[in-house]
């Protein structure tokens, strides 16, 4: 059967659930292959998980060096995979660095390339969503290598048992590829709860939220549900907020089962970030906030009393 | 390529290119047009992509504060000659146009293919480009050119410190940022938190006016014309449908109950 890559988005070498829902789109369209690249050990703990949704092969790239440079070195490695076992297609994570990585293979391989697909059909007709989730486009590559990558949520993960064969690659980053060097990494996020790209619900707060403390409220119905949190960009910008989790056109892009806006007006730049979520809810003071054209459910209100209402009634249903 | 390598003699001095796309206003209805699914460009309003106003905004900053030449670089029809001016009107020095009805439906690739050419005759130390154009969202364009030219790739950048021949940017990562360090000549994009564009002033209109603009088809810049254009795309729109706009739902004023409210909608949609 046909071989299909898949690129394995990993923290520390634990999957996110991201890889599990590529897996199971890639057994749709042939023999899934993952191929994990990270630093030396690290895929160890991914192993299990990645046979459990049904790889048969793990192609295990370790080194420094591929986490030490931006991208190049992860792109030449699957070029290479892409020259060496011809696979119908190539799956990657619709996060900045999948897109990123799927590029670069796309110059390097002469290929095609859809990007943030929400979906894939068994033939590769990848479907994308354009201009803020108005137009529904289905797509094809036309040239060498099926590469695509798929955004988070797009497709519920499956279990499938897999042999997840080990196949250890060589791996000698080229001088080239070592162009840009990540000399610092600083990890800023509030830990413990569900990274904003991958979670199926997300909970935002905006300018409403009126300051750093504020976000208490949000973070508090966020973990009832256990969800993610997001900001608009008034909220990481006034510094109540880190950056890494503004959701917009510069922020992330989530499409999660379930998104609440909390004091967010709705700022078509904030749309863009949040529109092809698949339910929206509202809460806001202001009849007139342009939010609730998208909302499934508005509710017009003050969100310091709304939402510890909402996180109370959670926790008393859930018990 | 041709660039100037840094040369502590002659200073520290910043050559830089910003790469400048005309888009449809965000607010604008877009449609693709039935004949060959394609963005219908003269029907809507457009504008200059938001986030190029922050890369040349950028460009313009390391210019004042290392001395250079900053040049915009725009593909797109005729009427990108709008958003060009504007670039030049902030303080731009000059400008390259790219316009050729064989361009018309280029994927991203073909376009950094295009670009890479444009590049490719240009003098630089830096490229700068925004990290993503509203209308395709795509944010790949400096991954692409740094592939295709050879050059470090510095992208998402929220801040960027130029010192000599040595480029540093923080990069908005998924958990923090990462501190990315490359020798120029090398490519960047930026994200919108990294400045505050500036609006051109009234004598900033008037002497981009004056300002140089270089217009070339695709033989001015050795593009070759099978390598771009709708018909050899990499990748093809098979069909597409306008969806509904979302409908809006049900809209409920707080009456006191408010969050039971909520949570009933929630269990009904089997959120909990
Ligand atoms: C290049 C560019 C990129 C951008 N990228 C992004 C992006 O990625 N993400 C993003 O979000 N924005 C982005 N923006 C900014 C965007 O235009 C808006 O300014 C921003 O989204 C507004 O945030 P907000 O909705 O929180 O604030 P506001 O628009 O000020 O809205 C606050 C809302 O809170 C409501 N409110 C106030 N108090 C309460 C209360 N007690 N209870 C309930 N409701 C209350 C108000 O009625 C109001 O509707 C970008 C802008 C530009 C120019």
């Amino acid at each position: 059967m046909a071989e299909v890559l898949v690129l394995v988005d990993h923290i520390d070498g634990t999957p996110k659930k991201v890889t599990f829902e590529l897996l199971t789109k890639a057994r749709e369209l042939g023999e899934p292959s993952a191929v994990f690249l990270g630093a030396p050990g690290q895929s160890a703990a991914a192993l299990e998980s990645l046979g459990r949704y049904g790889a048969q092969k793990v192609y295990v790239g370790e080194s420094e060096e591929i986490a030490g440079f931006l991208t190049a070195p992860k792109a030449e490695i699957i070029a290479q995979l892409v020259q060496d076992k011809s696979p119908v297609a190539v799956l990657f994570p619709s996060s900045a660095e999948g897109k990123e990585v799927a590029a670069r293979v796309a110059v390097r391989t002469g290929s095609g390339l859809l990007a943030d697909a929400v979906d894939l059909d068994a033939d590769g007709t990848a479907t994308q969503s354009v201009f803020g989730g108005g137009v529904e486009v289905k797509a094809k590559v036309t040239v060498g290598t099926n590469l695509v990558t798929i955004r988070p949520n797009s497709t519920p993960p499956v279990e499938q048992a897999g042999a997840a064969t080990v196949e250890q690659l060589t791996v000698s980053v080229s001088d080239a590829a070592k162009g840009a060097k990540i000399v610092e990494s600083v990890v800023e996020s509030k830990g413990g709860r569900p990274d904003l790209g991958d979670a199926s619900v997300v909970v935002s707060g905006g300018r409403g939220v009126g300051a750093a403390e504020g976000f208490g409220v949000i973070e508090a119905l966020a973990d009832s549900l256990g969800a993610a949190v997001g900001a608009s960009r008034a909220a990481t910008d006034a510094g109540w907020y880190p950056h890494q989790n503004q959701v917009g056109q510069t922020g992330r892009t989530v499409s999660p089962q379930l998104y609440i806006a909390a004091g967010i007006s709705g700022a078509i730049q904030h749309r863009a970030g949040m529109q092809t979520s698949k339910t929206i809810v509202a809460i806001n003071k202001d009849p007139e906030a342009p939010i609730f054209e998208l909302a499934d459910f508005g509710l017009v209100g003050d969100l310091f009393t709304v939402v510890p209402a909402l996180t109370e009634e959670i926790t008393k249903r859930k018990n | 390529m041709l660039h100037a390598p840094f040369d502590p003699e002659v200073g520290a001095h910043v050559n830089i290119v910003v790469l400048v796309k005309q888009v449809p206003d965000t607010w604008a209805e877009r449609k693709l047009q039935d004949s060959d699914k394609t963005l219908d460009r003269a029907a809507v309003d457009v504008v200059m992509n938001e986030i190029d106003e922050y890369a040349v905004e950028e460009a313009l900053q390391i210019k004042e504060a290392s001395g250079g030449e900053v040049t915009i670089v725009t593909m797109g029809p005729d009427r990108a000659v709008e958003t060009i001016r504007k670039a030049l009107s902030m303080g731009a020095d000059k400008a390259v146009h790219l316009s050729d009805e064989a361009l018309h439906g280029s994927c991203a690739l073909q376009t950094s293919y295009a670009l890479s050419k444009v590049l490719g005759s240009l003098e630089f130390d830096l490229v700068i480009c925004g990290s993503e154009s509203t209308d395709a969202r795509l944010s790949i364009m400096a991954p692409l050119l740094a592939e295709r030219l050879g050059l470090p790739q510095l992208s998402g950048a929220r801040k960027v410190t130029v010192e000599g021949g040595t480029v540093r940017i923080e990069r908005q990562t998924e958990s923090g940022y990462d501190v990315v360090e490359a020798s120029t000549p090398a490519i960047i994009s930026v994200v919108e938190k990294i400045n505050e564009p500036r609006y051109p002033s009234f004598k900033g209109i008037m002497a981009a006016k004056k300002k140089p603009l270089t217009s070339l088809t695709i033989a001015d810049a050795g593009i070759e014309a099978d390598k771009v254009g709708l018909a050899s795309a990499t990748s093809m729109v098979e069909s597409f449908s306008n969806r509904p706009p979302r409908q809006a739902g049900q809209i409920v004023k707080d009456e006191g109950d408010g969050g039971v409210k909520v949570a009933e909608f929630l269990a009904s949609r089997k959120f909990i």
